[in-house]
């Protein structure tokens, strides 16, 4: 039984002629189409070269154009030469200039023995093809286009926008059902014969000649109506990446063709000088009857497609700025932010660092430095604590640290003295959790010990930034994951609070006892005179009021704000 | 953008090219080999003073990554460069004594040179003390890349300018001629870059190593990293600053905006070697650079610096750039 070979090549022409010699020295008969693009001394050159193989013929040429009928009439007129001439053959393959033979001929001869009266052609119903360019699956079918979409884009999809709102839509010949799938087949002599011959061929012809991309689909829809059996693969090894064009084959992907065991593969970088002399002596190769395998190339190019695509969460960088609004990519690892904790509970840090699996931070946004976990003056990626350097895009500080960090989470102490920017990032980002006690701030201002008249505007800036922040978290907008409770709740019943925490963390195998708090005898008394000098602490919330002011301690009488 | 502002930056274009155009005058060619250009060869375009020692492996660098053809400016070294260059078969060299500044720091000259030679190639313009990297670069020739960014109908390449550093002070190891520059250089800053986007559309990235040891109370006035060296040139384009930005304004797009990546590269800065002092010390009394050159101002300042941290990443090879997010393959496997 005899292979025969159809060649369409419009590029790259030496490397056509070398793939030609290796099938036609195998002894399969090699019928080729040079497109009419091609220079008639480029052409002759091209011919004369190959004159020495008699098994090789050139059929008459086409003008092809991607996405046009013309590349349906220049596999047509090369399979009825190739028919026509070569009486034996009984298997047509269709490949292209840039196609590349990965085992030996006889390999492909004997798996096509085994399966004689099947067509290897992917053919899918329109339906169910989900990888068509612009979602145009079952359209192209029902739509005309007139222009081409790569020259002519807004002409085209205009044209298709008005087709579809006046409803028009083409007739389908009666008796074929439309399916899609990839140009590359190879057909049984009968099968091609009979949609070569078949008595209806003008009709179809005209009908698919008006059809989008029809080298997808005539030979596809047709062989649904003449194969015997249909095996709805193709055994040419192509992958397409994110724009719909296939990916291409260079030197350093020589081991991965060679396991995946495939026949040809498509399409190949003319300059891969390395694939293709390890390549064209593979009729020199042990013959073998593994079945192709082209899952190990899938997975690696639908990585590559991911990567394009959906990029890596976190990284910002010069080919990746994802819009601000796109939250579901902003950082690179859960973070969580503590508020008030550290003013509340004598070293905080440290005994967090021991209760959870995370890198413990302290206030990274503090106006001195960033105090990064351990005291260090440099974290990971060589970035530094100086507070300028971070203040000049603290933002991009976070997502840095969290990108360097990463999978690692990464937890920091917060609060209002700190630079606020950061405050619309975090509060709109699906990988943050903040724990915040408000009011908590009001504890260091009751340690100092200072003049109540010099505390107060203190406080009630601090207060002032902390609401600020504390609006932004409950805005519509938020996605991080809250849980607030004022300076009273906490201080009233701290352990729920602290193991939610240390919950939401991931807690370590080894079990830490909870901190103590600071001693807050007097906090009440501090509370009353800050109100009476005529701030209000709403946010450290409802502490018992305190029962007996000394009058001594009691503060003047606050002033009136002017006229 | 509105029609008014995009307007302007057309007309801004339209003065720029004007400019190429008078600059030209100041340019004479010393050798001119442009003749051996064929088409689809890629172009390596450059301005230069005095950086002969460099000039043996940067060229034997480029040419061992695919480029066919090398378009220099002399401005007028003195230390046998351009004797150098006009001996190497495909070199085409110009030569100028005219001022580097007031040819907004040699962009004027190279506009010209990539309008009249550089129209329909792909053209790569870089200093001598940068090395372009791209995905597969060691497997890969740059035609590969060029090919490849064709078929996706992609104009320009995108790259992170990545300063390199010795271990110790600049001047302990001796850099030779002929010898690879990352041999000493060999560590880098690998996650403190900053980007926002500016008004032309570009993606104005800082940070790095300069930024910490040199710039760090000034972060606003740190050098800017972003380049776009490799165009696929059309004559209407022009640089407008260094290889930062260029118009029309499409071409600084080299990134991806709905969280996916771009192909990208880095450009390997091999600046901190033993020759710095020396270079910054000249340029600090040329004040031919650019803002009177106050990034050398700054080095002075710190003479002979030590630059490495603990946190510095030793160099290994592409894949680790890209694993640490300098630079991506993205759609290109």
């Amino acid at each position: 039984m005899s292979l025969g070979i159809v060649m369409l090549a419009h590029e790259a022409l030496h490397r056509a002629a070398q793939a030609a010699r290796h099938w036609a020295k195998a002894g399969c008969p090699v019928v080729i189409h040079v497109d009419k693009s091609v220079s008639i001394a480029a052409f002759s050159a091209f011919e004369r070269g190959l004159a020495d193989m008699p098994n090789i013929r050139f059929s008459p040429r086409h003008a092809g154009e991607w996405g046009k009928w013309s590349l349906v009439q220049a596999s047509q007129s090369g399979a009825e030469m190739l028919l026509a001439e070569f009486p034996d053959v009984q298997h047509v393959y269709l490949v292209s200039g840039l196609c590349l033979p990965l085992r030996p001929v006889d390999d492909l001869r004997a798996y096509l023995a085994r399966y004689p009266d099947t067509d290897f052609i992917e053919s899918v119903t329109s339906q169910d093809a989900s990888w068509a360019v612009g979602g145009l699956d079952h359209e192209r079918f029902l739509l005309r286009f007139p222009f081409s979409w790569r020259r002519q884009r807004r002409l085209f999809d205009g044209y298709v926008r008005l087709q579809r709102r006046i409803r028009f839509k083409r007739r389908i010949p009666p008796g074929i059902e439309p399916h899609l799938g990839a140009q590359w087949w190879c057909l049984t002599r009968k099968t091609l014969a009979a949609i070569l011959q078949d008595p209806r061929r003008a009709e179809f012809d005209r009908y698919f000649a008006r059809v989008w991309i029809p080298d997808e689909c005539y030979y596809q829809t047709l062989a649904r109506r003449h194969a015997r059996r249909i095996e709805s693969r193709s055994l040419t090894l192509t992958r397409f990446d994110a724009q719909g064009k296939p990916h291409v084959f260079y030197d350093d992907h020589l081991d991965l063709l060679r396991q995946s065991h495939c026949f040809v593969a498509r399409k190949i970088w003319p300059g891969a000088d390395r694939l293709y002399s390890a390549f064209s002596g593979s009729d020199s190769g042990a013959r073998s009857d593994a079945a192709p395998n082209p899952a190990p190339v899938e997975r690696h190019f639908a990585k590559t497609r991911a990567r394009r695509t959906e990029g890596r969460a976190g990284l910002h960088m010069h080919s990746r700025a994802p819009a601000t609004y796109l939250h579901n990519t902003k950082s690179a690892a859960p973070y969580t932010m503590l508020a008030g904790f550290d003013q509340v509970i004598h070293g905080f840090a440290p005994w967090l660092a021991g209760a959870v699996d995370a890198q413990v931070h302290g206030h990274l946004f503090a106006p001195e430095r960033a105090e990064f976990a351990g005291g260090e003056t440099i974290a990971p990626g060589a970035q530094s604590d100086h507070a300028a350097l971070r203040d000049y895009n603290p933002t991009a500080f976070l997502t840095n640290l969290l990108w360097n960090g990463r999978p690692r989470h990464q937890c920091f102490q917060f609060g209002p003295r700190d630079t606020q920017d950061i405050a619309w990032f975090t509060a709109t980002d699906p990988n943050a959790q903040i724990f915040v006690v408000t009011g908590a701030w009001a504890v260091a201002l009751f340690q100092s010990g200072a003049e109540i008249a010099t505390i107060r505007a203190k406080a009630a800036r601090l207060q002032q930034v902390e609401n600020a922040w504390l609006g932004v978290l409950r805005s519509p907008h938020t996605r991080a994951r809250l849980r607030i409770c004022t300076l009273a709740e906490f201080v009233a019943n701290s352990a729920p609070q602290l193991h939610a925490l240390v919950d939401a963390i991931g807690r370590k195998p080894a079990q830490m006892p909870l901190p103590g708090l600071v001693d807050l005898a007097g906090f009440d008394v501090f509370l009353h005179r800050l109100r009476n000098a005529g701030m209000v602490p709403t946010l450290v919330g409802d502490f018992d009021p305190a029962d007996d002011v000394p009058a001594a301690m009691a503060a003047p009488r606050p002033r009136l704000i002017g006229p | 953008m509105g029609i008014f502002e995009s307007y302007a930056l057309r007309l801004r274009r339209k003065r720029w090219r004007m400019r190429a155009l008078v600059k030209r005058r100041e340019l004479r060619a010393v050798a001119d080999r442009t003749g051996q250009i064929r088409p689809g060869d890629v172009l390596l375009f450059m301005t230069l003073r005095n950086e002969r020692i460099r000039l043996p492996y940067f060229l034997q660098y480029y040419r061992t990554l695919g480029i066919a053809h090398f378009l220099i400016v002399d401005n007028g070294s003195d230390d046998g460069s351009a004797e150098y260059l006009r001996a190497q078969p495909d070199v085409s060299l110009w030569h100028t004594d005219a001022s580097y500044k007031r040819a907004r720091f040699g962009v004027d000259w190279l506009n010209w040179l990539q309008r009249r030679y550089g129209h329909g190639h792909w053209t790569l313009v870089v200093d001598a003390d940068e090395f372009f990297i791209y995905p597969f670069h060691d497997t890969r020739p740059i035609t590969a890349l060029t090919d490849w960014l064709d078929a996706s109908s992609i104009r320009s390449f995108g790259t992170l300018l990545l300063d390199m550093y010795p271990k110790g002070a600049l001047d302990a190891q001796i850099y030779t001629e002929g010898q690879n520059p990352f041999a000493i250089a060999n560590w880098f800053d690998s996650g403190n870059y900053t980007q926002r986007k500016n008004h032309i559309g570009a993606l104005w990235v800082q940070g790095g190593v300069r930024a910490r040891a040199f710039f760090a109370d000034r972060p606003a006035h740190a050098p800017t990293l972003n380049k776009v060296p490799l165009v696929k040139w059309h004559k209407s384009y022009v640089y407008i600053s260094s290889t930062h930005a260029l118009l029309p304004r499409g071409l600084n797009r080299v990134y991806d905006e709905w969280g996916g990546e771009k192909a990208s590269g880095c450009l390997l800065h091999a600046k901190f070697l033993h020759t710095f002092a020396d270079k910054s010390r000249e340029e600090m009394t040329r004040r031919q650079h650019y803002a009177n050159g106050r990034e050398y101002l700054a080095y002075h300042r710190h003479q002979s610096p030590d630059l490495w941290c603990a946190q510095s990443t030793a160099f290994r090879d592409w894949r680790q750039l890209d694993a640490l997010g300098l630079m991506s393959t993205g759609g290109w496997a």
